[in-house]
């Protein structure tokens, strides 16, 4: 009870700062984008007040093209004028900036195996899953190795933890937080279970866990919205395939 | 109790050279294993075991992989001398950014020019043309990427340098006349001990290469 009165006031306190020095902080994001939600669920866990801007990729806006002109992406967080880039690295500003709630441990070699398994979900798990959902048959059940070698390695990193940050969320879990969203989808539209309870107890009771926490739960973007994109790219990945 | 360091790594290998430069910045002395990548040894295999890939850092026993993230690691522990970080984190964030840019791109884009076939060649020349216009932009007038500092950035990428001989040779194009403020900054890195004890001369890794694709069946 203590340690939340604490967080409450911290996160007052921080509100109050903001008002008085008159921050702005803006975030360029798409509704649907994993790696935006990154953001979205770190300045609410800081308590930080933001405007959102959302963007259509298909006709990106000028101000998206001249904050990040090397990418052209989003997330970008915008603070008093000043862009930042890349999650990860938005994720690192922001937690270097506000430092209640902390999000990385403070310990240097605990904050290496942080960025380490952050890196690792970027580099190769989105890819091993996504491999997954747009492949059928042989080429699925191949594709299924890699992702469940993967999966494991995630499996066996949360042993004897609730969460990946340990008691609390932290910056793995925000990092493979699109986990908890996607792979339920992706299972429904593929039929084929990716995450099984059996096989994956911990990674499973994770998905659970960080999913139902309230900031998470109130920020996943609409299922029907998310079904229907994921459908329509994995028709068109295999309408591209076929030609 | 005196620290425990040891690097495995590869010498023609720009992420290993990276570490080597920031354990040099930091005047560290370490233990080097050069390991053979066509036969990984037990304690590779057991130190990274998800990635199974050099360099990896061992520190009292303990193991970090992923070359920037080991660098990033030696600068918080070390923090008594050279600085590889800014502190605002702002900068902070935009040093984090470009050696973001620097991994994400050049590695795949030399593999073009040097393992690839002759179409590909010319699509990785034009890459990385473009991409080495675009950091000596953000390089400026500086004399590191990091100001007035040899920093973080400046680790990404200089380690890069002594292939540039081995690209120019593949792909038929000179750096030089294309980004001749980076190649003086490649110049001026050299100038500094940390840097040339620890980049593999450009010829030997030209040989290399030509060695590889031999190995590879493209030569």
């Amino acid at each position: 009870m203590c340690i939340k009165k604490g967080i409450s006031a911290a996160i007052a306190f921080a509100r109050y700062d903001q008002n008085i020095m008159g921050e702005e902080v803006k975030l360029f994001r798409t509704w649907s984008s994993p790696f935006a939600l990154r953001i979205v669920w770190a300045l609410r866990i800081k308590g930080i007040e933001y405007q959102t801007v959302f963007e259509d990729i298909s006709n990106k806006s000028p101000s998206l093209l001249q904050y990040n002109p090397v990418h052209r992406k989003v997330p970008v967080l915008l603070h008093n004028g000043r862009p930042i880039a890349e999650s990860l690295v938005i994720l690192e500003y922001i937690d270097e900036t506000w430092k209640q709630a902390p999000l990385l441990p403070v310990d240097p070699h605990e904050r290496a195996m942080a960025r380490f398994w952050a890196k690792f979900g970027d580099d190769k798990v989105l890819g091993s899953i996504w491999s997954v959902f747009i492949k059928q048959g042989k080429e699925q059940e191949e594709a299924m190795v890699p992702a469940m070698e993967n999966l494991k390695f995630l499996e066996e990193e949360l042993k004897g933890k609730k969460f990946f940050g340990g008691e609390t969320i932290g910056f793995v879990d925000l990092a493979l937080g699109w986990l908890a969203n996607l792979i339920g989808l992706l299972e429904e539209i593929v039929g084929l279970k990716v995450v099984d309870g059996e096989k994956l107890p911990l990674l499973s009771a994770w998905m659970q866990e960080f999913g139902d926490a309230p900031i998470i739960k109130d920020n996943w973007p609409a299922r029907d919205g998310m079904i229907l994109k994921f459908q329509a790219l994995r028709d068109a990945t295999f309408a591209a395939a076929s030609k | 109790m005196a620290d425990e360091i040891v690097l495995l790594s590869t010498w023609p290998s720009m992420f290993g050279n990276r570490v080597r430069v920031a354990l040099a910045e930091k005047g560290l002395k370490y233990e080097y294993k050069e390991e053979d990548l066509w036969n990984k040894s037990p304690l590779l295999l057991m130190m990274n075991p998800v990635h199974k890939k050099i360099p990896v850092l061992i520190h009292n026993g303990k193991p970090i992989s992923e070359s920037m993230i080991i660098v990033e690691y030696i600068d918080e522990v070390w923090n008594h001398k050279s600085p590889l970080l800014p502190t605002d984190p702002y900068q902070r964030a935009q040093a984090r950014f470009w050696a973001d840019y620097v991994d994400k791109k050049l590695y795949d884009i030399g593999k073009k020019i040097i393992w690839s076939t002759k179409g590909e060649q010319e699509t990785g020349k034009k890459e990385l043309i473009e991409c080495l216009k675009l950091l000596e932009g953000e390089l400026g007038d500086n004399p590191y990427f990091g100001g007035e500092n040899f920093g973080f950035v400046d680790v990404s990428l200089v380690t890069f340098s002594c292939w540039f001989h081995t690209y120019e040779s593949y792909g038929n194009f000179s750096i030089e006349t294309e980004c001749p403020k980076l190649v003086a900054w490649t110049k001026r890195c050299l100038e500094k001990e940390s840097v040339s004890s620890s980049l593999a001369d450009p010829h030997k890794i030209h040989d290399f290469a030509s060695g590889v694709r031999k190995r590879l069946g493209i030569e």
